[in-house]
């Protein structure tokens, strides 16, 4: 029996949770440090995993397998793919950026009680979502992928209701009521529809007689296990809701302005880098591998929700006021590229929708965080309260501007790669697709230039005249990250390489072939 | 070697951009020295495809594998040919003078490091343009120069005008831009692959009926959608209108950026995509429409801008439709275009310095109706400007002239209705180049002065704005060597390129094998075009001369006529923007958010609250009462077992 | 042996008995109405005990008698602290149940 690497890397920030939580009032500082050193100790092991990681071998590796309710078959079953890999990675490398971000952020304005420690809490929280997120990217027993699906909800409520933005026009009381009202809308929307992806998980129970993955698919490949079509059907409906709400799709997708907004900016790039990336990332994993066929009904509707995210997300961007809303709206958009590019079926659209999962989740970061740090010196969201700061702090503001840049895709910076083969893969196959998800592209420079132009550019205004410049702890935030968006825009091949097997057994599963180029299906 | 091309300038931008205040001393050095290894390098490359034969030019540097995706292959690759040499050279030897002339013309602002960072970013995402060896990866080029050019227009970003200009530059060439990745896209799905040699060879095969045929249809539609994209770059109607607005950004971009290279990207976006054009016959008609109605669009709104950039942006747009058109008329045209490409970065570069050098003497004014006998002040300026005037009319022997007339000539050759029609367009195209040019010489360098008594140096007008920067009445000076030297340079540039590239067609030939080449025929003899040039050249010099020449220009803009309204405001075309697009837009972007708010979250809220209202109306049968609950237990009770009767009688 | 006398007799408790805890308000008599129900329940198990000739049913009934004892304890605790407090033993005046 080999280390159970898998298992490892959830366990340490689970484990990393319990210490810090555990951490005496008086220490916050403390907290803190563990819990930065806990989430690089977890990187190191992401890193470990996709070392041992071989792109040409099986499709799960690293597998590690043990009974737990045998009397459901329900078992602690782990195992990777290159996607898995891909995305474990984006989670365990932003989370020390998270947690460096938010250093302050929760730090208790007054003492009430010796017991009163929200530091620890808000640290250990973002360890425990991280051990959840893992957790989830590595299942491959159904169950258990539900379970932590689900069980993330717990930590993020509290993060979003318990800690949030202090920059708020409303006041404390105003405050706390919007809080609380995100994070219930988040919990609601989340729970409704992982309550119906609960009936499905047993559904598919009753129909497959078994959880594990690979089992089923195995099965339904070598045609062992016949699924009626209707079955099949509602089946993959099921776990498509759930997974559209929490990626989100439209017209789902209302929770995530609110939580953005109001949650603080590292939790915000918690919820939107990490978080959601779950629900897409499922897609492509359970309802392509599970559901071949129901995917391929479903299609048609899936790529028109997909466009209207994309579309919808970026007007609704530009007609935001609020900085923190309209990098929500953005990444509404950004979302329904990705989806696009999981339903497409084209390697490349596929491809294309795994790298934007990963690139979309670090040019995010590096908006929304340098956006917090904005915020935070101000003290209020709204566009309309700054003005010319690139004169006062033209760091923050050329920072601001590569994040942005990132978000509209420009290329030479990740996102771009990314974006183009999503629109490739459409375009292949659909092409009146492709060119109405390519205008998604002007619509997002317009966003992002207008959120430039108002905060950065123009006179200054005279409450920002003695705006700082980004700090140390700051910009060892915001620099990695702009880093790595520049060397995956010009170097993306580590990446690729990683993904292109997972895609090519995802085609294979779903049994569908790239469209051949007109010169050679001429011949 | 190819690659080291570029990443000199790379390094520059890197290091100016990331070093911080530290290098403010010494950036500028860095970036002019980084510019000239640059040239050094490609004058080494220039030097190395003298010595190979004609046919063996093409030299292809493979690094690596851009985005190795299942079927899809795009790699990072350089491509060295005639072509690309061409703007190698242009790029940087023109970008190295600026550098130059920067050092002087940028000397009292403090981010001059940063400018220089800009500046040499420009230049190594306009190599990354001219060398790519597939269309991907001049799409990275493509949108990395116009990065640099919102960087740039936008540079004094406390003015919201230059703010504003620069975000619409780049919103308008996002449109552009769209339709290069149409065009990327589309390849990829006709031919598999858009590397240069597979897609331009298999589209020659297919037409020469080697291959299976590609739809025509298809090319046509690859074809338009690049020329959307050379529009947008280009700032070609219908997408020309951050041109003009463009010039809030500091004179050495406009001259480097504006007039002689980024916006000439569209042209040779469409010389190198020759191949597909050639088998589009629609879509080059339409090029050659957009060039005709671009080139009489800039020269009319140049007639009337009182502002001397952006009377010269006016003239960039309307020089760039004769490029456009040149390279819409196919093999007779391209060679013609890039060569008129190569003489109006050196003359347009170097009117815009004399702009700037004008300026710089006159506090940043820019409004001509304020300069006049400017000449006895500035010598040095005078000549060189003159001397790039000289060649924009197409004076006989110097370079304009060579170029321009070549277009004519291949404009006419285009043959039946189409030729005249076009030659005509660019006959009076050229009539109206010297009108507009001569008026700004004459308004600038001759008649009264009258910046001696602007009414802000009056005490009675006190509400209108002193002259800009430093105030009071401007003292006109020569500017110093550093500025002055790089306008004598492109002033020789004006006057000698284009008899030395025109004179046995040198030029043309050189750039054969890549753009191969065919003489046309006009149906009149090239004399007689030559003549006709020259008198539509002298009249519109000679008109000039009567409204600007002889009589006073008066400081206060008349009303004008319809037409001069109409082209001061760049004939309505950002009204429409407004109204339409902009206004359109804020309401469907408002109303949109609207939906979101009542009815999309509406649909959500509403199920709590009738959730809600159907809770409370169940919690009243909770009332408490011991007996009641014993009441419902006893009914439930006796449901369930008489169900399970009935089940079980049925 | 024929249980049905004793089944009607059980049943004519056990109604008795849920009428009693229906309608009386006294808590007094609604737990001697329970007593009542659970007594018929004893009855009609020790009936069939004898019709089947085994114990089972006997043992149950023993069973329920001893929790119906502990029953009483604990629910006439309740009643008289309920009395001490309120002055009336009425069910109806201990609507304890909702808030």
């Amino acid at each position: 029996m080999s280390f159970p690497l898998l298992t490892a890397t959830a366990v340490l920030p689970a484990l990393g949770a319990v210490a810090t939580a555990a951490v005496p009032a008086a220490r916050r500082t403390a907290a803190k440090w563990l819990a930065l050193l806990v989430s690089l100790a977890t990187l190191v092991l992401a890193v470990v995993v996709a070392v041992r990681f071989e792109p040409g071998g099986a499709r799960y590796q690293l597998t590690e397998t043990y009974e737990w309710i045998p009397a459901f078959g329900v078992r602690w079953e782990l195992g990777v793919d290159g996607i898995g890999v891909a995305l474990m990675l984006l989670t365990a490398l932003l989370i020390p950026f998270i947690v460096l971000a938010g250093w302050h952020d929760a730090d208790p304005l007054e003492t009430r009680s010796k017991r009163w420690r929200p530091t620890q809490g808000f640290f250990a929280l973002i360890l425990m979502v991280e051990a959840m997120v893992i957790l989830s990217f590595e299942a491959t027993d159904v169950f258990l992928f539900y379970i932590f699906f689900e069980a993330m909800l717990i930590p993020m409520y509290f993060l979003i209701g318990g800690f949030g933005d202090r920059a708020h026009q409303g006041g404390e009381e105003a405050a706390a009521t919007q809080r609380s009202y995100a994070a219930v809308k988040f919990l609601l929307y989340n729970l409704a529809g992982g309550l119906i992806m609960l009936a499905a998980v047993i559904g598919l129970y009753v129909a497959a007689g078994s959880f594990s993955l690979p089992d089923i698919v195995a099965a339904r490949a070598s045609g062992e296990l016949e699924m009626g079509a209707n079955t099949e059907r509602l089946l993959f409906l099921g776990f498509f809701f759930a997974f559209a709400v929490k990626a989100p799709l439209w017209p789902l997708h209302t929770w995530l302005p609110n939580a953005m907004g109001e949650a603080t900016a590292p939790v915000a790039v918690l919820i939107t880098a990490v978080v959601d990336k779950v629900g897409t990332f499922a897609m492509l994993r359970f309802c392509l591998g599970l559901f071949p066929e129901a995917s391929k009904w479903a299609t048609p509707v899936v790529l028109v929700l997909a466009l209207i995210s994309i579309v919808y997300g970026a007007l609704l961007a530009v007609g935001q006021r609020d900085i923190k809303r309209l990098v929500a709206y953005a990444s509404i958009s950004h979302f329904g590229f990705i989806i696009l590019g999981i339903f497409v079926m084209t390697s490349q659209g596929q491809s294309g929708a795994t790298l934007y999962m990963v690139n979309h989740g670090i040019s995010t970061a590096a908006l929304m965080l340098v956006a917090g740090f904005l915020i935070s010196r101000r003290g209020s969201r709204l566009i309309a309260d700054y003005g010319g700061v690139q004169k006062v702090a033209p760091v923050l503001a050329g920072t601001f501007l590569i994040g942005g840049l990132a978000t509209l895709s420009l290329p030479g910076l990740a996102p771009f790669v990314s974006e183009f083969l999503v629109l490739v893969g459409a375009f292949a196959r659909y092409p009146v697709v492709g060119i109405i998800a390519t205008f998604g592209i002007v619509l997002a420079a317009l966003y992002t230039l207008v959120l430039y132009q108002r905060t950065m550019t123009g006179p200054v205004k005279p409450e920002l005249v003695k705006l700082p410049d980004l700090r140390v702890r700051e910009l060892a935030v915001v620099a990695p990250l702009i880093a790595l968006l520049i060397f995956l825009g010009v170097y993306p091949k580590p990446l690729t390489d990683l993904v292109n097997p997972a895609v090519r057994h995802t085609m294979s599963d779903v049994q569908e072939h790239d469209p051949e180029p007109e010169v050679e299906a001429a011949k | 070697m190819i690659a080291l091309l570029i990443a000199a300038p790379l390094l520059g931008a890197a290091v100016l951009l990331c070093g911080g205040r530290r290098l403010d001393k010494a950036g500028h050095w860095i970036g002019t020295a980084l510019a000239f290894v640059s040239f050094g390098l490609g004058a080494v490359l220039f030097a190395g495809l003298l010595g190979r034969g004609a046919e063996d030019r093409t030299l292809v540097q493979h690094l690596y594998s851009w985005v190795p995706v299942e079927g899809f292959q795009a790699d990072v690759a350089f491509r060295l040919d005639q072509l690309s040499i061409t703007f190698v050279l242009l790029i940087t030897g023109v970008g190295s003078l600026i550098h130059v002339y920067s050092i002087g013309y940028m000397e009292h602002d403090e981010r001059r490091r940063r400018f220089f960072g800009y500046l040499n970013l420009f230049l190594a995402a306009m190599l990354i343009l001219v060398l790519a060896d597939n269309y991907l990866l001049l799409y990275l080029g493509w949108e990395g120069v116009g990065l640099a050019s919102y960087l740039l227009i936008g540079f004094w970003q406390h003015k919201p005008s230059a703010a504003t200009a620069a975000k619409k530059a780049f919103l308008v060439n996002r449109v552009g831009d769209m339709g290069l990745s149409i065009a990327v896209m589309l390849m990829f799905t006709t031919f598999g692959t858009f590397a240069f040699t597979p897609v331009l060879d298999s589209v020659g095969a297919a037409t020469s009926g080697a291959a299976a045929p590609v739809g025509e249809g298809t090319l046509t539609a690859i074809a338009l959608m690049l020329l959307l994209a050379a529009c947008g770059k280009s700032a070609q109607v219908p997408l020309q209108s951050w041109l003009g607005d463009a010039m809030e950004g500091p004179t050495p971009v406009s001259a480097l950026i504006h007039a002689a290279t980024m916006v000439t990207a569209g042209v040779y976006l469409i010389v190198r995509s020759g191949a597909i054009f050639d088998a589009a016959p629609d879509a080059q008609l339409v090029v050659t429409v957009v060039g005709a109605v671009t080139l009489i669009f800039g020269a009319i709104v140049g007639c009337a801008k009182d502002d001397i950039k952006k009377a010269l942006a006016g003239s960039t747009m309307s020089q760039i439709g004769y490029m456009v058109l040149a390279a819409g008329l196919g093999p007779i045209g391209y060679a013609v275009a890039i060569m008129h490409l190569v003489t109006h970065g050196f003359f347009k570069a170097g009117l815009f310095l004399g702009a700037g050098s004008v300026m710089h003497g006159m506090n940043d004014e820019v409004d001509m109706r304020k300069y006049g006998g400017l000449r006895k002040y500035m010598p040095v300026t005078f000549v060189t400007f003159g001397l790039g005037y000289l060649a924009i009319i197409g004076f006989p022997g110097l370079s304009g002239f060579f170029s321009k007339d070549l277009i004519i000539e291949a404009a006419f050759a285009k043959g039946g209705v189409q030729g005249w029609i076009l030659g005509t367009v660019t006959l009076v195209g050229a009539g109206i180049t010297a009108y507009y040019m001569t008026r700004v010489m004459l308004m600038t360098f001759f008649g009264e002065e009258r910046w001696r008594n602007l009414p802000a140096a009056s005490p009675d007008a006190p509400d209108v704005e002193p002259a800009a920067g430093h105030g009071g009445v401007p003292h006109p000076h020569e500017s110093p060597k550093v500025m002055t030297v790089p306008m004598i340079v492109l002033a020789f540039g004006s006057v000698f390129a284009g008899a030395f590239f025109g004179i046995g067609e040198r030029f043309v030939h050189w750039l054969e094998p890549v753009t191969s080449f065919e003489h046309g025929h006009p149906p009149v003899s090239a004399l007689t075009v030559t003549a006709a040039t020259v008198t539509v050249m002298a009249i519109g010099v000679g008109l000039a001369w009567l409204h600007y020449g002889r009589r006073p220009v008066p400081v206060v803009a008349p009303r004008g006529s319809l037409l001069t309204r109409a082209a001061r405001r760049d004939l309505y075309q950002d009204d429409f923007n407004h109204v339409v697009l902009v206004r359109g837009g804020e309401h469907l972007t408002r109303s949109l958010v609207y939906v979101d708010h009542t009815l999309v979250d509406g649909v959500v809220n509403g199920t709590a609250a009738g959730v809600g209202g159907l809770s409370s109306r169940m919690r009243r049968l909770q009332n408490g009462f011991a007996r009641s609950y014993a009441v419902s237990m006893f009914g439930g009770t006796a449901v369930l077992v008489a169900a399970t009767l009935l089940m079980r009688a049925v | 042996m024929n249980p049905v006398n004793y089944l009607y007799l059980a049943a004519l408790l056990f109604t008795i008995g849920a009428t009693g805890v229906l309608v009386r308000r006294n808590a007094i008599v609604v737990f001697m109405c329970i007593e009542l129900m659970l007594n018929a329940c004893n009855l009609s198990l020790i009936a069939f005990s004898r019709m089947h000739g085994n114990l089972d049913g006997q043992i149950i009934a023993f069973f329920t008698m001893v929790v119906a004892a502990a029953e009483v304890v604990v629910g006439l605790a309740i009643i008289v602290s309920l009395f001490r407090t309120r002055h009336s033993a009425s069910v109806d005046d201990a609507r304890l149940m909702k808030l």
